[in-house]
């Protein structure tokens, strides 16, 4: 394509726009109200992702030694549990250990045990990747001197399956949405084609190429998307700042933090652009492949 | 330049338009289409700038296989062929220069070969005077030249006329024959369908009827043959 001719086509989705203000209008709040929505499930999923993510991160499995075990067998069962594929961050702790992080928690009147300690001594670790916490949790079990593996069995397999079913039902959602966005652009188009029928056909009959009939629509789709995405972008920033500043604070030293604001919200913006960009193409695409038939 | 054989095209409502089709136009010929409406003249015409493809069969234009012809291969076909309808079909926001000079932008054509072939093309069909006017502000004798000029700017080997002075008061119509004429005398293959018994019976050309998606009827310098 050459650039004359570019230049002409962009001139002309740009004037194409003027003409059927009223569509460009509807079309680009179509846009602008899904992006909107999706960008605020987009905040919603990805920092209950993070929250997620902190959480899972956070899983311990806790390895009790059995009292039978004396120092040679207490490092047998490191050796083993150390050569466990998929851990890290294994760590022992002595019975008096244990005890001494008893008394932190629940006071001093646990100081009597000091004299008579009744706990055992114990191995604490985390899974690689957390989703396989149960399964290495079995598999320690097995080992000789293992007397207990404690890793909230059930409660973390739950948390997980809703944490999973969350994101699928908010992806399917977000998809729902870009899908009506996508229908309403194309119905957009197809209005500009319509009025412009005569003049495809003729350019078909002199010998344009589908490529030439289409750029125009493709660019008026890309304008539309591009549009659309400006408001969502603006007020999904501002919020986030906002909204950043406000719980933050709230919820310093607790177990989860939100999404830092950058590059969080740059990777946002950037991701509203892009979908507007592409919904727009999608739209005039699917629009005008019906009139090149001929 | 066009060979048809045994060219067979059924519509998907059952409508059987053309019913083996066996035809060879030489170049630089002047041909008539005609026969009675719905015989399949439009069918016919239609196939050779592959507005429509036949159901089996194959059309060469220059040796092109219409049949099989990629559809991203069909803009370069229409480049070589200039189609002309019974309703002019030009762009009534554009002017008489840029209604012809739209052929040539649409095909990437440079400014300067833009002005130079428009304003040859504009003088031919008797125009030059009128460039800048709109089409509404014509004649329809004048807006069938305008739409003959566009046919022809970009120099193609054939010209397909469909009905061409289907809308025109009989004077009108010999001018615009006139044109075609001389067009055809530049070497331009010509295929004409047309119900003009008067052009066809003075004009004499070759004349092909269609009946009954068949050849009913091929001769040289041929009378129109049906009442009207």
């Amino acid at each position: 394509m050459k650039f004359r001719t570019f230049s002409r086509h962009l001139s002309g989705s740009f004037k194409s726009l003027g003409r059927n203000a009223w569509m460009t209008f509807a079309s680009v709040s179509a846009v602008t109200v899904t992006l909107l929505l999706v960008g605020v499930f987009i905040v919603i999923m990805m920092n209950l992702n993070k929250i997620a993510d902190n959480i899972e991160n956070d899983v311990e499995i806790k390895v009790i030694v059995d009292l039978a075990a004396n120092d040679k067998a207490i490092a047998k069962l490191e050796k083993e549990i150390q050569e466990t594929k998929g851990i890290q961050d294994l760590e022992f702790s002595s019975n008096e250990q244990e005890l001494s992080k008893m008394i932190k928690g629940f006071g001093d009147e646990l100081g009597l045990y000091k004299q008579d300690n009744p706990l055992r001594h114990a191995f604490y670790l985390k899974a690689a990747d957390p989703h396989q916490t149960a399964e290495i949790a079995k598999k320690i079990e097995t080992y000789e001197y293992t007397y207990e593996v404690i890793y909230g069995e059930g409660k973390v397999e739950k948390l997980f399956g809703f944490l999973n079913s969350g994101r699928n039902v908010g992806l399917g959602l977000i998809i729902a949405l870009l899908f009506t966005a996508m229908f309403l652009i194309s119905n957009t188009i197809r209005v500009t084609i319509n009025a412009r029928r005569n003049e495809i056909e003729i350019m078909k009959l002199v010998g344009a190429t589908n490529n030439f009939v289409r750029i125009p629509f493709i660019l008026e789709g890309i304008w539309l998307g591009i549009l659309g995405a400006l408001l969502p972008m603006i007020l999904l920033t501002v919020a986030y700042f906002n909204l950043y500043d406000i719980i933050e604070p709230k919820i310093e030293g607790e177990l989860f933090k939100l999404l830092e604001v950058t590059p969080f919200i740059y990777q946002l913006n950037a991701l509203i652009l892009g979908l507007g960009i592409f919904i727009g193409i999608w739209g005039s695409f699917m629009s005008v492949r019906k009139f090149l038939k001929v | 330049m066009i060979v048809m054989k045994d060219v067979y095209k059924k519509y998907s409502n059952g409508v059987v338009a053309s019913n083996g089709i066996n035809i060879e136009i030489s170049r630089g010929e002047f041909v008539y289409v005609v026969g009675p409406s719905g015989a399949g003249k439009s069918t016919f015409i239609k196939m050779m700038y592959r507005e429509e493809t036949p159901t089996s069969g194959d059309i060469f234009i220059d040796g092109v296989n219409l049949a099989t012809l990629k559809r991203r291969k069909v803009p370069y076909l229409r480049r070589r062929i200039g189609v002309v309808f019974q309703d002019f079909k030009l762009l009534p926001k554009l002017n008489v220069y840029e209604n012809v000079a739209f052929a040539l932008e649409v095909i990437e054509e440079t400014p300067a070969r833009i002005r130079k072939k428009v304003t040859d093309v504009l003088e031919l069909v008797g125009l030059a005077q009128k460039a800048r006017m709109f089409p509404n502000e014509l004649s329809g004798g004048e807006q069938q030249r305008v739409a003959i000029a566009r046919s022809i700017v970009n120099v193609p080997q054939l010209v397909i006329a469909d009905e061409p002075t289907g809308n025109l008061d009989p004077e009108t119509s010999y001018e615009i024959m006139n044109i075609f004429e001389r067009i055809n005398a530049r070497g331009t293959t010509i295929v004409m369908a047309t119900h003009n018994k008067e052009i066809v019976n003075t004009m004499k050309h070759r004349v092909i009827a269609v009946e009954g998606g068949l050849i009913a009827r091929d001769e040289l310098g041929g009378a129109y043959g049906y009442e009207v």
